[in-house]
């Protein structure tokens, strides 16, 4: 497939003598949205932080097989992970803001890849906020600490903050896990914006939101990969008996 | 029907005996506190006044003054903390941040852990012996030996501090790109900084107050250094704190002078101490606007 963004194959991974991925294929197109799906434990966090290497920073951590980002490999010892991480930026379950100021945060990741330009900075922050739709929340008080905020804002903070390196994929590990309805529903829509400019995988334990927000979904279970089709293919017709009963709540 | 009784005298009175008993406790601690240094406030006052504060001692000219001992004693902590601070803070990094858990992580764990509780006149026999045949009885002598014995200090606070800082800042710093020492350098030595602070001030105020370390390697000067070459040149002089006066002038049988010197060092240390809750406040970067 030409069009594929992310493109892994036979990809295990082993956590010292515990087989947690086993022979993944899967590729991700370019401006969607993909849901990970499945029961925890089954392996849908662990193959997200394959495709950043957030995994080479546990120990006793062997990955093998091919993961191909715009026909690049990643696992190659070439790779500069500061420029892969730049390239596919992170989310996490929990907010976590730096203990500094709101404009400090979104100004964190730009300073890493050497801007020091005042003026150009501002504009990498403006923009960030805006494309993490909280901007108008936080325009007045870009000094403030971004500890002060609610939990909701500071989520949308650390997705601004992964913008501001100009990312192509993003990553966003069960991101709205935390945070409460509203909160969540403003996420969603941010993520249905977002696969305009970028490359969106997700993951989540709420079917809904995997059914509302992408345009794939992949379901794992105990380190497999089951099925990865359309999303409504997934939720209307399951080829296998195991997505089925899983997404119809018959076991999780 | 019978209701039975919610009361019970005995009880009562054995718990206010122990209540007693523990205020009398904490009385005690506090009230002999409180004495030992109002008693040395007392016999000492009357020493300190502003030229014993700024000249020289002069024993042919019969002068007594302390200035060159708080000269060394300032002098003795800065050349300190230059060494330890780096070592000891660099130290912790490694341990926290680059060590893998195992045998030689263990083993310098425990090697810290064990220096803390050495008492300081083996520092000084090793000081003097070690670092006394290079540099004979000075200033350098005495920094190297006091270096040894804070570090463990300075490295353990900075480890309970860097502890303390959440992982999800590490793998936030991480996840866009940072390398390991920008995240060091930009988010856990930040957060970490009240208690790296809460080290280097306790490490001073075990400098301020050590005598048996210093004896046999920093000596006894109790000159003030001349000029800025002076500064220099005292590296390589002997050099009394006041601590080591305060011994020497007790040893003497000097009892106001050694209680006048006590006084300066009680002002200080309580100056210190309050210097770090000020500070430790201050920096925590929560606070921080």
């Amino acid at each position: 497939m030409q069009d594929s963004k992310i493109s892994v194959s036979s990809l295990n991974l082993f956590y010292g003598e515990n087989h947690a991925l086993k022979d993944i294929n899967i590729k991700i197109r370019e401006n969607t949205v993909m849901a990970l799906i499945g029961p925890s434990g089954c392996g849908k966090s662990t193959f997200l932080k394959c495709l950043n290497r957030m995994n080479d920073l546990v120990d006793g951590v062997k990955v093998d097989g091919k993961v191909l980002l715009d026909g690049e490999d990643i696992y190659d010892p070439g790779v500069d992970t500061t420029l892969l991480r730049k390239k596919v930026g992170m989310v996490f379950q929990q907010p976590n803001p730096f203990p500094m100021s709101i404009y400090d945060n979104i100004a964190y990741g730009p300073r890493i890849h050497g801007i020091k330009n005042k003026s150009r900075l501002d504009e990498i922050v403006e923009n960030a906020l805006k494309g993490a739709a909280i901007f108008d929340e936080v325009k007045d008080r870009l000094k403030a600490p971004a500890l002060g905020l609610s939990g909701g804002q500071q989520q949308r903070l650390c997705i601004a903050r992964a913008l501001a390196v100009e990312p192509e994929v993003l990553l966003m590990d069960e991101p709205t896990s935390a945070l409460d309805p509203i909160s969540t529903l403003k996420i969603e829509e941010l993520m249905n914006d977002l696969k305009k400019r970028y490359t969106v995988v997700v993951v989540t334990h709420n079917m809904q939101q995997a059914a509302r927000v992408s345009d794939e979904t992949a379901f794992f279970l105990l380190g497999e990969l089951v099925e990865a089709d359309e999303t409504m293919n997934i939720f209307g017709h399951p080829k296998d008996k195991r997505t089925e009963d899983y997404i119809t709540g018959r076991f999780g | 029907m019978e209701h039975a009784s919610i009361m019970n005298k005995k009880r009562r009175v054995s718990d206010q005996l122990l209540e007693a008993l523990i205020y009398l406790c904490a009385f005690l601690a506090v009230g002999l506190l409180l004495g030992i240094i109002g008693y040395v406030f007392w016999r000492g006052f009357r020493t300190v006044n502003w030229s014993f504060l700024v000249t020289e001692q002069s024993p042919t000219k019969g002068i007594m003054g302390i200035a060159g001992n708080i000269v060394n004693t300032l002098y003795i902590v800065v050349l300190t903390l230059l060494a330890a601070t780096p070592i000891g803070v660099g130290g912790a990094i490694y341990l926290n941040e680059y060590a893998k858990p195992g045998k030689f992580v263990s083993l310098v764990q425990f090697t810290i852990e064990t220096l803390t509780g050495i008492p300081s006149i083996i520092f000084g026999l090793f000081g003097n012996v070690f670092f006394g045949k290079i540099f004979g009885y000075s200033m350098l002598t005495g920094a190297l030996t006091l270096t040894i014995m804070v570090l463990p200090l300075i490295a353990r606070n900075t480890q309970e501090a860097l502890r303390t800082v959440p992982d999800s800042y590490r793998s936030g710093a991480l996840g866009i790109g940072a390398t390991k020492w920008y995240m060091i350098r930009t988010i856990l030595l930040p957060s970490a900084m009240p208690g790296i602070l809460t080290g280097v001030i306790l490490a001073i105020g075990r400098i301020v107050g050590e005598s048996a370390a210093l004896l046999f390697t920093a000596g006894s000067g109790y000159y003030l250094p001349k000029g800025g070459m002076g500064l220099f040149r005292k590296l390589f002089e002997s050099g009394g704190t006041m601590t080591i006066e305060l011994y020497l002038q007790m040893a003497k049988g000097k009892y106001d002078v050694a209680f006048g010197i006590a006084c300066v060092l009680l002002a200080l240390v309580l100056l210190l101490n309050l210097l770090t809750k000020y500070l430790a406040g201050r920096l925590n970067v929560e606070n921080r606007k």
